[in-house]
């Protein structure tokens, strides 16, 4: 193979990128090297095993990746601005859409929400760590391994260029020539395992790890949606892992699962992509959809309306996400029994779902509200998600799917409820509970620029699709001629698109003012919270209980404020916690070069690189670490620093 | 109670799941139909994997035997839908073949 084939050449965009990403690593390495922070970084980031920093390093990967997500939406909003641009060539665009689409979803929304769940459950559960700490990092990595894998093809052998749903034929070696759809499987596979260790590990976590006294129907919401998205994760992702395995083996070892010929079924891809597909958004938005409970009922005041029939909606959602995926490709041509089947399935979701808004709204009526920024994300969510839920409901009727399917409306309707569910939900949990993480609150002055230029421009941008669609624009087209017709609305779009991505810089910017100028309020209830986690310290200290909490309701702290039931009743103890371990960056490493090699097909270094896997498995197979434990006046020290200036 | 010493659950699971092995590798062997084979293997293999999972996993045993037991429902549950929704979407309710 020769230099000019591997890497990606003759466009001056992506020589920019190189050059960026060339800079970017050596200003951070020579940062590093200046400020004396190897050690640093490897002892107390790269090695941890703590949930709380693993959750940072999540959302932090998130918020990397939706930059770059960002920065591809804009390339094709600004494509599609006006009629016949010339920006990018189809090709690039194709290949700039296909990233869009798999990075937002499975590089920016998964972590975004893992990097929640890990943060919040042990807190919100009187736990120490997640069950298995160690296999925690190595779900971290695994799935860092993947985004940079899957990152690192649009400048070494070119990016994947049929969507982020990779249909077949397309996506075969035959359709898709360049090493692009090598990188989808084999990058995605990687993170997808991560994530699947991930749900394993929080199941057993919230079952086995609660607080004394807390029962399951005593489980804050947001504990609750993880668990049953873990639920989710557990059952859908080996779907996925036997997709992509099929593709892997259909496009580098010659087997025809998904070929149109020698028995193989093309359309066999898409079935078995949408049956993970489909319980992914559910993935996604459960636990926003915890994150929505919690904070609505913190602002509000009042605990969650209806709490079982909130728990029994999720459960119902969780089962019927299994039951729908036909409806991503009704116009394949199934039978007419198929897609009714499918079809009432699909309306069938909006009842649980409508449960949970009137929940939520009840929630609030006669409560007395508050609207800090993460109240103000929670609200917006609920009209703008019922928008997208309800255009949902039309593209499930089938016989109409017909002439939605692939326009603009479809795009319109899809953006219309992960935008306001999974990232305002992230958005929302990121400004509640940044304080107990850090130690000082986001500026709200900011914040709230920041959150209505994303909830007006939001409407701005994908408002105008709905109508484009109707008017029969396809999804995925790169230009257009200005006799379409299709130019006006386009302009709007793009022009609300510049103002969002404004909202979400400002949101960037507010991270950095705050870390400046934010006052340290070490205060470990800053919002008048109800739950556990509001009743440590504040930033939480790495062993988050100083003594095992006891728990009577699922509000513990509202008990103790308003009726006086200690939460906190035995002495402190000396406290088990677990040691930090190499062991999982290393593995992500060299799952990362195992996996680069295999996407060029270097059978004898992919072969080195897999089996040092194994034997980084084995060593830790053999490996006795009990860990260690903190002493009881380390404990109190700390404890006393922490709490310091509010007692 | 008396403690049992003698094994008794575990050597008929392990002679029971001996005696379904071979019954299944009897299809092989024997010039069976295409459905009485079939039939013989999800027959042996449903009551192999229940023996595996009540005698030699436990299942049913721990204190949260519940959670265990909706959890294998759920999985089957899921199990079956992909596997008779794949067929139904793609082959028997499939008008384009």
């Amino acid at each position: 193979m020769k230099w000019d084939e591997f890497f990606v050449t003759g466009d001056p965009l992506i020589y920019g990128a190189m050059v960026s990403i060339v800079v970017v690593s050596l200003a951070i390495l020579i940062t590093l090297a200046v400020t004396k922070r190897f050690g640093w970084l490897w002892n107390e980031w790269l090695t941890t095993v703590d949930h709380k920093r693993i959750g940072i390093m999540y959302i932090l990967a998130a918020l990397l990746m939706l930059f770059r997500g960002g920065v591809d939406a804009l390339m094709m909003r600004l494509q599609l601005a006006t009629p016949d641009m010339t920006f990018l060539a189809s090709q690039h665009y194709n290949e700039v859409f296909s990233t869009h689409g798999t990075i937002m979803i499975l590089f920016m929304a998964m972590p975004f929400v893992l990097g929640m769940m890990n943060i919040v459950v042990p807190l919100q559960i009187g736990a120490r760590d997640v069950a298995f700490p160690v296999l925690n990092a190595i779900s971290f990595w695994l799935f860092f391994a993947g985004a940079m894998l899957f990152n690192l093809s649009f400048i070494i052998g070119g990016s994947p260029d049929a969507g982020w749903s990779a249909y077949f034929p397309l996506a075969s070696n035959e359709f898709s020539a360049s090493v692009g759809h090598n990188y989808y499987s084999i990058a995605l596979q990687l993170s997808g395992l991560g994530t699947l260790m991930t749900g394993i590990n929080f199941i057993v976590t919230i079952i086995k790890m609660r607080a004394p006294g807390m029962k399951l129907w005593k489980m804050p919401m947001f504990t609750w949606a993880t668990l049953i998205t873990c639920i989710i994760i557990l059952f859908a992702f080996p779907a996925f892992t036997v997709a992509l395995a099929q593709m892997m083996f259909d496009r580098l070892f010659g087997t025809q699962f998904f070929s149109m010929s020698n028995g193989g079924m093309d359309m066999l891809w898409a079935n078995n992509f949408w049956i993970w597909g489909h319980p992914e958004v559910y993935i996604v938005i459960l636990p926003a959809f915890g994150i929505f409970s919690d904070v609505i009922s913190t602002f509000a005041r009042r605990n969650i309306y209806g709490y079982k029939s909130m728990v029994f909606s999720m459960f119902a959602i969780s089962i019927l996400s299994f039951l729908v995926w036909a409806h991503h490709f009704y116009t394949m041509g199934h039978s007419a029994a198929v897609n009714n089947v499918f079809s009432i399935a699909t309306m069938a979701i909006a009842v649980p779902t409508g449960i949970k808004i009137f929940n939520w709204l009840f929630t609030l009526y006669k409560g007395k509200i508050v609207f800090p920024t993460a109240m103000l994300y929670s609200l917006a969510f609920i009209p703008i998600f019922t928008i997208g839920g309800v255009t949902g409901v039309m593209l499930a009727m089938a016989s109409a799917d017909y002439q939605y399917h692939n326009t603009m409306f479809l795009v319109a309707h899809f953006h219309y409820v992960l935008i306001p569910g999974t990232v305002f939900g992230m958005l929302a949990g990121v400004y509640y509970w940044f304080p107990k993480i850090f130690g000082f609150r986001l500026n709200e002055k900011i914040g709230k620029i920041s959150f209505w230029l994303i909830a007006i421009f939001f409407n701005v941008t994908f408002l105008p699709l709905f109508y484009l669609g109707l008017d029969g624009m396809a999804r995925r087209m790169y230009t257009y001629s200005e006799a379409t017709g299709y130019g006006p609305l386009n302009l709007v779009s793009s022009i609300g698109a510049i103002f969002l991505a404004t909202g979400f810089a400002l949101i960037f910017y507010n991270v950095i003012y705050s870390m400046l100028k934010s006052p340290r309020d070490l205060h470990a209830d800053p919002w008048d919270g109800r739950t556990l986690e509001w009743s440590i310290p504040s930033p939480a200290p790495f062993y988050n209980f100083a003594v095992t909490p006891t728990v009577q309701s699922e509000e513990p702290l509202w008990d103790y404020k308003k009726k006086g039931i200690p939460i906190y009743r035995d002495k402190i103890k000396p406290i088990h916690m677990p040691s930090n371990s190499g062991k999982p960056v290393i593995m992500g490493v060299l799952f990362f070069l195992w996996g680069f090699c295999m996407v060029f097909s270097w059978w004898i270094p992919s072969i080195i690189f897999g089996a040092a896997v194994f034997i980084v498995m084995a060593t830790r197979s053999f490996e006795r670490d009990d860990g260690y434990h903190v002493p009881v006046d380390e404990v109190i020290a700390t404890e006393n620093m922490l709490r310091g200036e509010n007692q | 109670m008396v403690k049992q010493l003698f094994p008794i659950k575990h050597v008929m699971g392990y002679l029971l799941s001996l005696i379904l092995t071979f019954i299944a590798l009897s299809v092989a062997y024997y010039d069976l139909s295409y459905a009485t084979g079939m039939g013989i293997l999800s027959i042996t293999a449903i009551i192999q994997a229940s023996v595996q999972l009540f005698l030699f996993m436990h299942v049913g045993e721990s204190s949260d035997k519940h959670a265990v037991y909706i959890n294998i429902i759920y999985a089957i549950f899921v199990a079956l839908i992909i596997v008779f929704g794949t067929l139904f979407t793609m082959i028997w309710g499939h008008a384009g073949h």
